[in-house]
């Protein structure tokens, strides 16, 4: 039986024309043909569907996409066999069968693993100038916390090597690195500054006034800021020009999150809505009403996909972004005050002085239990996950604490984006590739693969839409005014001939036109008449005409 | 509070330094990489910055002009490369001199006074040992490569004198063998001095011959009556002729495709043809704005290069009908011939104004040994740039090149012609009988008849 099954797969390969592979002592390969890659490894790297190629199209036409398609097909398979040689593997907690993962103390874990990783869980104790909000920078490498009462500092954290510290004698409502360590900004209580990794204050940016809340957009060199007269304001870091102000008429803004897939700012209102801002409109691109309370805090998951968003009514609520539609909610027992999802999908929530992380928030299924629990001496005032490191940052009353969270951070970095352990040569030319290819802010919007898709609307769709918008047809010829003339031919009269010899040209072509469309109505009408005509021959009386 | 607990069921993400950092400051830096999408966003946009990027350094960097070669007496009407080698260029003068020269070094390497009156046609030997001329003093002349011993004087090797002026010649590829055209296109024998075959078609004159370089039996011609003769050196009478609405000046077979020819036009044109469907030009290539004078090929057949009467020259795509580059300087005049390297990279104008210009043919390549990584970041860019040709923006730079003001002037001038042409034949087709005036695309106008 073996056999007769090696003569059919024989016969399959001759006929297929493939070469008989020969081995030396005649074995025959267990595992003809290419390694099979998993399924679900392919379709992480599958952007956008196959294009079928049209029916009518010509030889050139299918040619092109039959070889494109194979291109990317190629690249797909490459890029998901690779997925093999990735270094790192993400870190896991679990617990035993009667035991709940979130009873189990930092302590604990700090003593069960490796003294690296257990260093990694310390506090700084910073009582004395008010509750901190924190920022890690791109690379993880970095943290910078700023105190309410006026206390920046910025460390590298895992050295514990101080960068600089100071006090800015002023009230600091939020701190956010730039796109390197060189640079951060402080948002303080009149305007926006900019100091350097010493300490040095390089700008003081007056235009941005009152600010709360601000955002970094790494792929636009946009520091997007909110204030609390209610102003959206966007600052270009890399030529220092303010790109966009948006007014946006709702009141104080204190709760901001972008959505790292396409850079567009979540903003949070007291009235429950949830709205989306890009500096190109005036108008929010979304408005989404999320919960009968004010929203507290939200934050969107690193896909795009999905948006968590708690409030006052003590709801946690998971919204899918892409199709705006709610997913699943569930209840806390009082509403988380800050969220932050990480890059592994743990969603952790301060409420007060405890933390708690949540797993698989984003499947299917509403959470019940959470994964890890912290309770902490003072209020929770900022959180943020650390980019590469299983790592969750807490800025409270009472200072800052850095907590293990096992499976947070993604395992494998790509040196060519964010690179932890690059040498500063490394780092000087990754930012000048990161300049030349800035995105311009006006490629923000809900799709960011806009630009790869054809735009259908025909010409006189897009000509009817100009019309509209600017409310006169910038086509239009202007109507004929004769140059004035010197030595008195210059007249009303003279004026009058020589327009009167350009008058007709203006008619002709509407002329023209009226005539076409009179033609083609006259021979519609003709043709509707003859076959009226043949058919009111025929009628039932006919048959007793002589 | 409780008891130590297992680390069998705890990993937190630790990575060893010593496996991210080089190890010596002589290593190389180390880069790890993860494709994963999620870790790259806004793909589509940055690689549009890249590509727009791409786009404008490849116009600040095209500066085209390499050399021009200076020392030729009165206007260049032919040039001819040598069979072997890539340095070495030979070109005849309207005084009759013809000029070796050294490219790398563009310096002459010898003169030599091959004819009295105009030198006609040049063409070099396969073999590389030596070349033949043609001028207004109705001889053919074989000369050596290599120059003559010190205080030898210059003579050819063989002198062949014809009844009537010749206008061009070419060698055969493998064989002994050459073609002359002059009133009638004749097939020499290097040892003989009489043509061992002459065809003619009650044709006044020739201005054009050339052998096919793949399928060498294969000869097409330009005459003067406006059409191009096809013949086969195995058949005794030509195969067949195209008759166009104009002169053809030039024609060069494509050296990849065996069956494709294109021919420099009078009527600005340039007509690609396949010798099997010669009823309908494959493409016409429309740019000059003056009568095209010299076409040659590539050595990979994709693109040609035309020379003009409207003093430039102009790299067109085999399959598209308009130019990708077109060169020109104030110090160029009209130019009489054309040639393409053979190593594809750089061309070859000789004009007027007694001037040989080494031009590159890419013209925003970098020349010279490139290293890998450099190779690897101009293959990026130019397939940015061919992925987003399309995107407006991308195109308005990509298309942005300078022409002189006349040049400018008479384009719009003949465009504006050529839509008023349009526009007269749409309304005479409206207005007569459907059916009797027939609607002929661009190529069929151009045709006059074939006649086997």
């Amino acid at each position: 039986f073996r056999k007769m099954e090696q003569e059919m797969l024989k016969c399959l390969f001759l006929g297929f024309g493939l070469q008989k592979i020969r081995y030396p002592c005649s074995k025959k390969d267990p595992f003809p043909g290419e390694a099979p890659i998993p399924h679900k490894q392919l379709q992480k790297f599958q952007r956008g569907e196959k294009y079928k190629v049209p029916a009518g199209a010509r030889r050139r036409l299918k040619e092109a996409i039959i070889s494109s398609e194979a291109m990317s097909e190629l690249a797909q398979k490459q890029a998901a066999r690779y997925d093999l040689l990735l270094p790192e593997d993400a870190g896991f907690l679990e617990g035993d069968e009667d035991e709940d993962t979130n009873t189990i103390s930092q302590d604990d874990i700090a003593d069960a693993v490796d003294i690296t990783s257990g260093s990694k869980y310390f506090n700084l104790h910073l009582s004395q100038f008010g509750p901190y909000r924190l920022d890690y920078g791109r690379t993880g490498r970095h943290l910078l916390v700023g105190g309410k009462k006026g206390h920046v500092a910025c460390i590298d954290w895992q050295s514990k090597d101080l960068m600089c510290e100071m006090n800015v004698m002023e009230t600091v409502n939020d701190v956010k690195w730039l796109h390197t360590e060189a640079m951060f900004a402080v948002a303080q209580k009149r305007w926006l500054y900019i100091y350097d990794s010493k300490g040095l204050e390089l700008h003081c940016v007056k235009k941005f006034n009152d600010v709360l809340r601000m955002q970094f957009l790494p792929y636009h060199f946009l520091l997007a800021t909110a204030s609390a007269t209610g102003f959206l304001q966007y600052l270009d870091v890399s030529v220092g020009k303010e790109i966009a102000a948006v007014c946006t008429k709702m009141g104080r803004l204190d709760v901001m999150s972008q959505n790292p897939h396409n850079a567009v700012i979540h903003l949070g209102h007291p009235n429950g809505t949830v709205s989306l801002w890009s500096p190109n409109q005036k108008e929010p691109l979304v408005k989404m009403l999320c919960h009968r309370g004010a929203v507290r805090s939200l934050t969107v998951d690193k896909t795009g996909t999905y948006m968590v968003t708690s409030g006052l009514d003590r709801k946690l609520k998971v919204y899918d972004i892409r199709a705006f539609k709610p997913l699943h909610s569930c209840f806390l027992p009082a509403g988380a005050s800050c969220l932050s999802l990480s890059q592994g999908g743990l969603l952790s929530a301060a409420t007060g002085d405890i933390v708690q992380v949540y797993q698989n928030v984003l499947g299917s299924s509403p959470v019940s239990k959470p994964y890890m629990a912290h309770r902490l001496r003072g209020q929770i005032w900022g959180l943020a996950y650390c980019p590469f490191e299983d790592v969750l940052g807490i800025g409270h009353g009472e200072g800052f604490t850095s907590m293990i969270v096992p499976g947070a951070g993604e395992p494998n970095f790509d040196a060519l984006d964010t690179n932890p352990f690059r040498s500063s040569k490394q780092r000087q030319e990754w930012e000048v590739k990161a300049l030349l290819e800035k995105v311009q802010p006006e490629l923000i919007g809900l799709d960011p693969g806009q630009l790869s898709k054809v735009d259908q609307a025909s010409f006189e769709q897009r000509h009817k839409e100009q019309v509209e918008a600017l409310g006169f047809d910038p086509l239009a010829k202007d109507k004929f005014k004769p140059k004035t003339k010197k030595k008195g031919r210059s007249s009303a009269g003279a004026i009058e001939k020589r327009k009167r010899k350009v008058a007709h040209e203006d008619q002709r072509d509407e002329i023209r036109q009226t005539v076409q469309e009179r033609t083609e109505r006259d021979k519609e009408q003709k043709e509707k008449s003859n076959e009226k005509k043949k058919l009111g021959n025929k009628s039932t009386l006919d048959r007793f005409r002589k | 509070h409780q008891s130590a607990y297992e680390s069998d069921n705890i990993k937190v993400l630790c990575r060893n330094p010593d496996d991210y950092v080089r190890e010596t400051t002589r290593d190389i830096q180390r880069v790890p990489r993860n494709y994963d999408p999620t870790l790259h966003p806004f793909e589509v946009p940055r690689e549009y910055t890249r590509a727009l990027n791409a786009t404008k350094l490849e116009r600040v960097f095209a500066k085209p002009f390499v050399a021009s070669l200076d020392g030729h007496r009165d206007g260049i009407s032919c040039i001819t490369k040598h069979a072997k080698s890539l340095s070495t260029v030979i070109s005849g003068a309207c005084d009759g001199e013809v000029k070796l020269w050294n490219l790398p070094r563009q310096e002459c390497l010898r003169t030599v006074q091959a004819h009295e009156g105009f030198v006609r046609g040049i063409c070099s030997r396969f073999c590389g040992t030596s070349f033949f001329t043609v001028g207004d003093d109705k001889t053919i002349k074989q000369w050596n490569l290599e120059a003559p011993g010190y205080g030898v004087r210059e003579e050819p090797i063989n002198t062949i004198l014809g009844k009537a002026v010749f206008t061009g010649i070419d060698h055969h590829q493998r064989e002994s063998t050459f073609v002359t055209c002059g009133q009638t296109v004749d097939i020499w024998d290097e040892q003989r001095s009489s043509p061992i075959r002459s065809f003619s078609w009650g044709v006044d004159s020739f201005s054009c011959v050339r052998y096919n370089p793949v399928e060498t039996e294969l000869l097409a011609s330009c005459a003067s009556d406006r059409s191009i003769v096809l013949y086969d050196t195995r058949e005794s009478a030509p195969l067949r002729k195209v008759i166009m609405q104009l002169r053809s000046n030039t024609l060069c077979w494509n050296p990849m495709e065996a069956y494709y020819f294109t021919c420099a036009n009078e009527d600005y044109n340039l007509y690609t043809y396949d010798i099997r469907h010669l009823d309908v030009p494959v493409t016409v290539h429309m740019d000059h704005v003056s009568a095209v004078l010299d076409v040659d090929y590539s050595p990979t057949g994709r693109e040609f290069v035309s020379a003009s009467f409207d003093k430039t020259i102009r790299i067109f795509p085999k399959d598209k009908g308009h130019s990708r580059e077109v060169y020109h300087t104030k110090r160029m005049q009209h130019v009489i011939c054309v040639r393409w390297s053979a190593d594809n990279k750089y061309v070859l104008s000789g004009s007027d104004e007694m001037n040989i210009r080494l031009w590159k043919a890419n013209a925003s390549e970098k020349l010279g040994l490139l290293s890998t990584r450099e190779k690897a970041a101009a293959h990026y860019n130019k397939k940015l740039i061919e992925k987003f040709q399309h995107h407006p923006q991308v195109r308005r730079i990509a298309r942005h090149r300078h022409l002189p003001g006349d040049i400018l002037k008479q384009k719009r001038e003949q465009r504006e012609m050529k839509e008023a042409r349009r526009r007269r034949e749409q309304n005479v087709r409206k207005h007569s009988k459907p059916g009797s005036v027939p609607l002929l695309t661009e190529k069929e106008k151009h045709v006059a008849a074939v006649v086997e």
